[in-house]
């Protein structure tokens, strides 16, 4: 094919910045069908897809692309449901640079972007929402088997969704008051719209699937009261316990974690305090600690609460950065402020214990760590004090422990994590299968999904392997 | 959803629930805690387990804000939009000998459960109970089964004219204690720990922070004990109070007053006068 290709990515519109940073609306606006297929037709549709390579599902990229080209949108969302339960969620936050998009072809060409596969698949998913709306599939007879799955997350609600359309009987149990784990307490508007995530959860119990909310698996129910009613279990609690650095005035009023910010916007509404009861501290200037997806939600968070001013203190530099660049950017559009190779010593209180400021100290990179990134080492003297009435916390997530405690006999690996086969993320107990964040680690929306699927597949040979078992 | 089963006024602005909600009433122990949203726009707010029977759990709660308020002009048959637990370690059981109790306020109907089970466990129970006015000294006869009852008010109204920290020195003084449970107003419970590190006394005292989810998922409960950060919804509620940084506690305590300062006063203005306190 010899056509000329487009240098750049199709442009997708956005809310200015100086208009967002003072709603909670979504940012991105999406493609129009126009732009979607004008899009599609930078795609190559290579023999050797390597964006195939690069996706953690392995959707058939250049096929779906082409269904937009052909202008068969509901033709591209059936190819892509294949393979991905949450099209319209992965389409927004799947870090499509270092996966597909790090891998497409056309990104390797000098001076070229890779085709916006993120955006497409986001269009098509949207597209479909409004065009065609619930579509179900035709579902099996009922399987007599039953299996429970613990948290609503990503990867949870994969799993029960996949194992509802085998015809199994299916039943979530999930912590909080709404389902959809990080996509509904932790991500926030702006970027994910919590009614896409509510239409996934009404697909997922047009599909049978039974949500049960309000239960702590390990207090409101037993692991053991679980397994003796069902016949598989997948655990899917993902890793939502904050860590703090621990340095001292850590207690200080002013110092929060990230996690407690976003519950209480996303999850809680507390931006429409008082219309809704619970109430967010509102700082003036503030600084955010770490780099991530976490700290970019937190910062660009804070500053729609009305922040003066948002500074991000990363002890590493810009290259280790580990934010979704799209993320980055926006922030940095949003006018958020980056104190790269910096790293918090101590809170300073005043005398009703509430944050005045921060010393902190600069940092250097030396060599790599067991990261594969170089190490930073603090530059001796070089402390220094930012003046900040609000600090917040991103420097990752463990794993919580009430239901790991009410389990002892499951086997984890060093880091407190769940140890699972990979391949079909079964445990070290029968019938017992884990995945996401609570085997990785905080990681990925698509790796828990990718996760919850194979775990499915896996649930499913189980149950059938046992079924035969009992005949003979 | 989660129904108020009964309700019954225990004293002006203390009002007694039983509100079904199976699987917390089949595993609460002593010592573990609910959280309760009532409605869709409501916060989730952390209420001990006072008693729990087949299918409900009971609940006493203190008006003191936006929600508690809320929550107690609410009637028999109404709906409560989510209740969930039990969270929270339960507490420690076991024959220990003597036991003091002491339950200052709304914190009587925390120490009750766990005082009765004690009592089950073959312990010797002494219980004090403190109120501002013999009003607010509640559930005073629920507590028949103990060895020995002190009651102090700050008004002298009934029992000993004070503070419970002056009941427990009475008993320290006349008596060996082998350990302790103080639940109460956060000031009280730092006097009472005060108290009982004099007598090097065990006394475990039940935290009651800001939470969020309850769940360890937020850091919003995080306290000091032994000089290390705690979240207290799933490393207490229940900690030695001997180790505790009360005034730590306090301060944090204060977090939010103005923020929950403007929402009752909304709600007032919304309702009227709180005529079912
Ligand atoms: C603020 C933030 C931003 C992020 N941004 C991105 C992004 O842009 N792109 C991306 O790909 N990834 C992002 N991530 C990471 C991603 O969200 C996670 O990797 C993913 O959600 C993990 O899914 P999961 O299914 O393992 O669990 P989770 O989404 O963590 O869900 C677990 C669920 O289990 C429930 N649970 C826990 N314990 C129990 C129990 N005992 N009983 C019952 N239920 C329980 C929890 O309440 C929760 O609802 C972000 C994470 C955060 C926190
Ligand atoms: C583990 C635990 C168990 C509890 N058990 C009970 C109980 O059984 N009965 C009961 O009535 N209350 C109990 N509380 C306290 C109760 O949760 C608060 O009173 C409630 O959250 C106040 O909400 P509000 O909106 O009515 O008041 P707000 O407007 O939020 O607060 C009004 C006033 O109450 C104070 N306050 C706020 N939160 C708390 C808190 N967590 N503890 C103490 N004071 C607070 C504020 O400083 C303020 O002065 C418990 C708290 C915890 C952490
Ligand atoms: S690698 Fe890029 S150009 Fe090739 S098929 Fe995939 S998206 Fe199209
Ligand atoms: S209340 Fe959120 S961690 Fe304790």
């Amino acid at each position: 094919m010899a056509v000329k290709i487009q240098p750049n990515k199709t442009p997708m519109k956005e809310q200015e910045p100086e208009v967002r940073i003072k709603n909670f609306n979504e940012v991105a606006l999406g493609y129009t069908e126009e732009e979607a297929v004008k899009e599609a037709e930078r795609c190559l549709q290579c023999r050797v897809p390597m964006c195939v390579k690069g996706c953690p599902v392995q959707i058939d990229i250049p096929a779906f692309i082409r269904e937009i080209r052909n202008r068969n949108f509901e033709k591209a969302a059936e190819i892509i449901k294949r393979y991905n339960n949450l099209p319209a969620i992965c389409g927004r936050v799947c870090p499509q640079e270092n996966q597909c998009e790090a891998t497409c072809v056309v990104g390797k060409m000098k001076d070229h972007e890779p085709v916006a596969i993120g955006r497409l698949e986001r269009f098509v998913a949207d597209w479909e929402a409004e065009n065609v709306g619930l579509k179900l599939p035709k579902l099996p007879d009922k399987r007599p088997q039953k299996v429970a799955v613990i948290g609503a997350g990503p990867g949870g609600i994969t799993c029960a969704a996949d194992l509802a359309k085998m015809g199994y009987e299916v039943t979530i149990f999930e912590a909080f008051h709404e389902p959809g784990g990080v996509l509904i307490y932790g991500i926030p508007e702006f970027r994910l719209p919590k009614k896409i995530v509510k239409r996934e959860m009404d697909y997922i119990r047009a599909l049978g699937v039974n949500i049960v909310t309000d239960v702590v698996v390990g207090r409101s129910i037993t692991m053991q009261e679980i397994l003796d009613e069902y016949d598989a279990v997948y655990i899917g609690i993902g890793a939502g316990a904050p860590k703090f650095m621990g340095i001292p005035g850590t207690n200080l009023i002013g110092v929060f974690s990230a996690s407690e910010i976003l519950t209480r916007v996303n999850l809680m509404r507390a931006y429409d305090f008082p219309n809704y009861d619970t109430p967010v501290k509102k700082g003036s200037k503030v600084m955010v600690v770490g780099a991530g997806n976490v700290a970019m939600d937190a910062a660009r968070t804070a500053l729609r609460l009305g922040a003066k001013e948002v500074t991000i203190v990363y002890r590493r530099s810009e290259k280790e950065m580990p934010a979704r660049i799209e993320e980055y950017h926006h922030a940095l559009e949003e006018g958020i402020k980056f104190k790269w190779l910096t790293q918090p010593v101590r809170y300073i209180g005043d005398e009703n214990g509430k944050l005045v400021a921060v010393e902190c100290i600069k940092m250097e990179l030396g060599e790599p760590d067991a990261s594969g990134r170089r190490r930073p080492i603090p530059i001796e003297g070089s402390n220094f004090i930012m003046e900040v009435d609000m600090a917040i916390e991103a420097i990752g997530q463990g794993p919580q422990k009430i239901l790991l405690q009410n389990f002892p006999e499951l086997k984890l690996n060093k880091w407190g994590y769940i140890e699972v086969d990979p391949e079909t993320c079964a445990t070290n107990i029968p019938g017992v299968y884990a995945g996401g964040d609570i085997v990785t680690g905080a990681a990925t929306v698509i790796e828990a999904m990718g996760a919850g699927k194979r775990a499915a597949k896996a649930i499913h040979e189980y149950l059938s392997s046992k079924v035969i078992g009992h005949k003979t | 959803m989660f129904r108020i089963l009964k309700k019954r006024r225990l004293a002006y602005g203390t009002h007694d629930f039983w509100v079904e909600a199976p699987e917390v009433a089949q595993h609460a122990q002593p010592g573990q805690f609910v959280v309760v949203r009532i409605h869709q726009y409501g916060e989730r707010i952390p209420l001990t387990i006072a008693d729990s029977a087949d299918d409900a759990i009971r609940l006493v709660v203190k008006a003191v804000g936006k929600t508690t308020y809320e929550l107690c002009s609410l009637k028999e048959g109404d709906e409560l939009a989510d209740v969930v637990g039990p969270l929270g370690h339960p507490s420690e059981m076991g024959k220990f000998g003597h036991v003091m109790m002491v339950g200052g306020g709304v914190g009587i109907a925390a120490i009750y459960p766990i005082a009765k089970k004690l009592k089950d466990h073959g312990n010797r129970v002494t219980v004090i109970l403190g109120g501002r006015t013999a009003e607010q000294v509640i559930m005073r006869d629920e507590f028949r089964f103990a060895d020995r009852i002190l009651i102090t008010t700050d008004d002298g109204s009934l029992g000993i004219k004070g503070v419970v920290t002056d009941a427990m020195k009475k008993v320290l003084e006349e008596d060996t204690v082998d350990v302790a449970w103080a639940i109460g107003p956060t000031i009280m419970m730092k006097f009472c720990a005060l108290l009982a590190k004099e007598y090097a006394l065990k006394i475990w005292t039940s935290l009651n922070p800001i939470m969020v989810d309850g769940t360890g998922m937020c850091g919003a409960c995080r306290v000091t004990v032994g000089g290390e950060i705690k979240f207290a919804c799933v490393d207490g509620p229940e900690f030695d109070g001997r180790l505790v940084d009360w005034d730590e506690l306090l301060k944090r305590l204060t977090i939010y007053q103005k923020e929950e300062k403007e929402a009752l006063e909304k709600y007032l203005k919304k309702v009227g006068e709180p005529s079912w306190l």
